[in-house]
C-alpha cells in the first residue's frame, strides 16, 4: 500500500528516466510527485520542494550536495539516507545495483516508503533493459545493413545468389572466427578501397 | 583489486599503481573505477562493491563513526596518498573587492583572510547578499581547512557567508556564472579556473597548513581481517607508486598519464603545475613556487599518522558535526592504522617512523626524528596561525579555538 500525500522528488539529468519513473510513481496512486533535471543551484530547489522522499541516480556528480543536507541544521527538515541500519543491505545492494539512491526526510518511517523504493528500483531496471535492448536493436539494424551491401558485392562481382552470396560470408566468418557483420564490414571497406 | 577513484591529480599513487607496474610486482591486478562522488565512493566501498577507494581523509572517520545520516560500517586508512593539493580560488571579481580591501596576489593567508572579513563586512554593512563558497563534501579536509581559515579572521563560515557543496567539475563553471564566488577544491579544478581567466587562487593548503593531510586509501575494516596479504601487497604497490609519482624525474610522465580521460582528463602542462608546485596564481601571472604544494611521498607523505585523524576528528567537533567524548575521539584515532602500514613494509627499504602521532604545527624547519633508519626528516608543517595541535590534549585544542567541550 502506498502513501499517496507523500511528496516525491526525483533528481536526474536523464530526463527520459525520470519520466519513466515519474509515471511510475503516478501510476501507483502518487500523486505528489516533482522532478528536477536541472541541476543548478540545486540545493535551494530541493528545500523550495520541501520533499519527503527524494531520489537520485548514483551518476550523478550532486549526490554530494544532497551529503551536506544531512549537516545544514538551519534546514528544519532534515533528508537521511533511506537506510541507516545493517538490516537494509540487501534493499541498499538493489538500490545501487539499480544506479539510484534514495533520501526520507528525518522522522518519516521507512516501513511507509518500502513499496515506493522496490518500485523505483524496479523502474530504473526497466530503464537499463529497456536501453540496452535499444542499443542491441540499433546494432542488429546496422548489422543486417552492412550484410545486405556485402552481399550485394558478392553478387555482382562472383555471380552468386543472394544464398550462395551469405552462405560465404557465413563460412568464411566460421573459419576465420569473426562475426558476420564484421567479414561483412571488411568486405564493403576493401571493395572501396578498390573501387 | 577493485579500487574507486575520482578525476583528481591526487589520486596518482593508484592510477601509477595500476599503470606503471608497482601493482604487478606485488602480484595484483588493480581494477580502477572512476567514480562521479565520494557519496558513491563510499556507498561501494562499505557494500563491498569496491575493495578500497581513494578517499577524503575525514570520510572513514565519518563512516566509522556513522555521523551524516548513513550506515555506521567501520573502515580504516592504512595509507595517506599524500599531503596537500587542494586551493582556495576566488571569482576575478571577489579578488577586486578583496584588493580593495587589502589583499595582495601571492599574500599570505592571514592577509587574505583579513581582506575577505572587509569584504564580508562591506556586504553586510551595505546589505548585499552574503557571498556564497563552495567546498566538495562535508567530511572533506577542504570543509575544515576552508572553515579553519574564515575563522581565524572572524568570518562565521555557517552564518557570514553560504557555505555550499559543489562536485569539482561544475566548480568553474558555477564560478564564471556567478553562482558562487570562491571554491575550495584539489586541483586540477584551480588551475583551470586561472586558466579560463576567472579565478584567482589566494590561498594553497600548504600555505594553511603545511605538509597536512588529505587523501587516503579507505577499505572496509574487514577486509584488512579477511585479505591481510593482499592488503599488504597493495600498501607496498602503493608506496613505491607514491615514490615514482614523487619524483621530479617522472613529472611529465605523470602529466601526461593521468591527462588521459580514463583518469583526470585535463591538459598535461595544467596537472604539472600542481605536480611541480609551479602554481599560476592569475592568469597571464608568472608561476609562483609554492613548497610541498602537493607531496606524494617525501616527509613520511605516505603515513597515517593518527593525529592527522583525531585533527579531522576535531573540525568535526568544532563545527557541530559530532559531539565530543573521549572514547569517540579513540575511536576516530583508530581509523588510522599505522600498524599495517609498519607491517606491509617493514621487509622493504622504507624508512618508518617510530611514533603513531605527533604534535601539529610543532616543525618550524626540517628536523630529524626517530625513525627504522634514522634519517627521516619532517616539516616544517605549521599552520599559518601558528596555533599547535596536540594529539594527547584534543579536549585543551578545542577549548583554545572557542569551543565548549565541557
Amino acid at each position: 500500500m502506498t502513501d499517496a500525500a507523500l511528496r516525491i522528488l526525483i533528481i536526474d539529468d536523464n530526463a527520459l528516466r525520470a519520466t519513466v519513473l515519474e509515471e511510475g510513481l503516478r501510476e501507483a496512486g502518487l500523486v505528489d510527485v516533482r522532478v528536477i533535471t536541472d541541476m543548478r543551484e540545486l540545493l535551494r530547489k530541493i528545500v523550495e520542494n520541501d520533499p519527503d522522499v527524494i531520489f537520485i541516480d548514483l551518476e550523478n556528480p550532486n549526490r554530494d550536495v544532497l551529503e551536506q543536507m544531512f549537516q545544514v541544521s538551519r534546514t528544519v527538515r532534515r533528508p537521511v539516507a533511506m537506510f541507516v541500519d545493517r538490516s537494509d543491505t540487501a534493499s541498499i545492494e538493489a538500490a545501487i545495483d539499480a544506479g539510484v539512491s534514495a533520501y526520507i526526510v528525518d522522522g518519516l518511517k521507512k516501513e511507509r516508503v518500502k513499496s515506493i523504493l522496490d518500485m523505483t528500483i524496479s523502474r530504473f531496471n526497466a530503464y537499463s533493459r529497456l536501453r540496452e535492448e535499444l542499443s542491441r536493436t540499433k546494432q542488429a539494424l546496422e548489422d543486417r545493413k552492412i550484410i545486405d551491401k556485402a552481399k550485394g558485392i558478392l553478387m555482382r562481382n562472383r555471380n552468386l545468389s543472394e544464398e550462395d552470396a551469405y552462405a560465404l560470408l557465413r563460412k568464411t566468418a566460421m573459419n576465420e572466427n569473426r562475426r558476420v557483420a564484421d567479414v561483412a564490414q571488411g568486405l564493403v571497406t576493401a571493395a572501396k578501397l578498390l573501387g | 583489486m577493485k579500487l574507486g577513484f575520482i578525476p583528481l591529480v591526487d589520486s596518482a599513487p593508484l592510477i601509477v599503481a595500476a599503470e606503471r607496474g608497482f601493482a604487478a610486482a606485488e602480484g595484483l591486478r588493480l581494477e580502477l573505477v572512476r567514480e562521479t562522488s565520494w557519496a558513491n565512493i563510499r556507498d561501494r566501498v562499505m557494500l563491498g562493491h569496491f575493495d578500497g577507494a581513494h578517499m577524503l581523509g575525514p570520510l572513514p572517520i565519518a563512516t566509522t563513526l556513522g555521523i551524516g545520516g548513513h550506515l555506521e560500517v567501520p573502515l580504516i586508512a592504512p595509507f595517506s596518498l599524500g599531503l596537500g593539493g587542494n586551493a582556495i580560488t576566488v571569482s576575478e571579481a571577489l579578488f577586486k573587492e578583496m584588493q580593495a580591501s587589502g589583499a595582495e596576489l601571492g599574500a599570505g593567508p592571514a592577509v587574505m583572510a583579513k581582506a575577505l572579513k572587509g569584504v564580508v563586512a562591506e556586504r553586510q554593512n551595505t546589505s548585499r547578499p552574503p557571498l556564497t563558497v563552495a567546498m566538495v563534501h562535508p567530511f572533506s579536509g577542504h570543509n575544515y581547512e576552508l572553515r579553519y581559515w574564515l575563522a581565524s579572521a572572524g568570518i562565521d563560515p555557517d552564518h557570514d557567508i553560504r557555505l555550499v557543496v559543489l562536485p569539482p567539475p561544475f566548480m568553474v563553471d558555477a564560478l564564471n556564472e556567478g553562482q558562487i564566488d570562491a571554491f575550495c577544491v584539489g586541483e586540477p579544478w584551480n588551475s583551470l579556473a586561472v586558466d579560463r581567466g576567472i579565478g584567482v587562487i589566494i590561498a594553497t593548503k600548504s600555505a594553511l597548513w603545511r605538509q597536512g593531510p588529505d587523501k587516503v586509501l579507505g577499505l572496509r575494516a574487514s577486509f584488512a581481517e579477511d585479505h591481510p596479504d593482499r592488503l599488504y601487497r597493495l600498501i607496498r604497490a602503493l608506496h613505491r607508486a607514491a615514490a615514482w609519482a614523487g619524483d621530479p624525474a617522472n613529472r611529465s610522465d605523470l602529466a601526461s598519464l593521468l591527462a588521459q580521460p580514463a583518469y583526470v582528463g585535463a591538459p598535461p602542462q595544467i596537472i604539472e603545475r600542481a605536480l611541480g608546485g609551479h602554481m599560476v596564481l592569475r592568469a597571464s601571472e608568472p608561476p609562483a613556487t609554492i613548497p610541498d604544494f602537493l607531496v606524494f611521498h617525501d616527509h613520511a607523505a605516505n603515513f597515517p599518522w593518527q593525529s592527522h585523524a583525531l585533527w579531522f576528528y576535531s573540525q568535526m567537533v568544532r563545527w557541530g558535526q559530532i559531539a565530543h567524548s573521549a572514547e569517540t575521539a579513540d575511536r576516530a584515532r583508530r581509523v588510522y592504522r599505522p600498524d599495517l602500514y609498519r607491517t606491509a613494509l617493514t621487509t622493504t627499504d622504507a624508512d618508518l617512523p617510530n611514533a603513531s602521532a605527533k604534535v601539529e604545527g610543532a616543525l618550524t624547519e626540517p628536523m630529524p626524528v626517530a625513525s627504522r633508519s634514522g634519517r627521516m626528516v619532517l616539516g616544517p608543517d605549521g599552520f599559518f596561525d601558528g596555533l599547535l595541535f596536540d594529539p594527547d590534549d584534543v579536549e585543551g585544542y578545542l577549548r583554545k579555538l572557542g569551543v565548549n567541550v565541557d
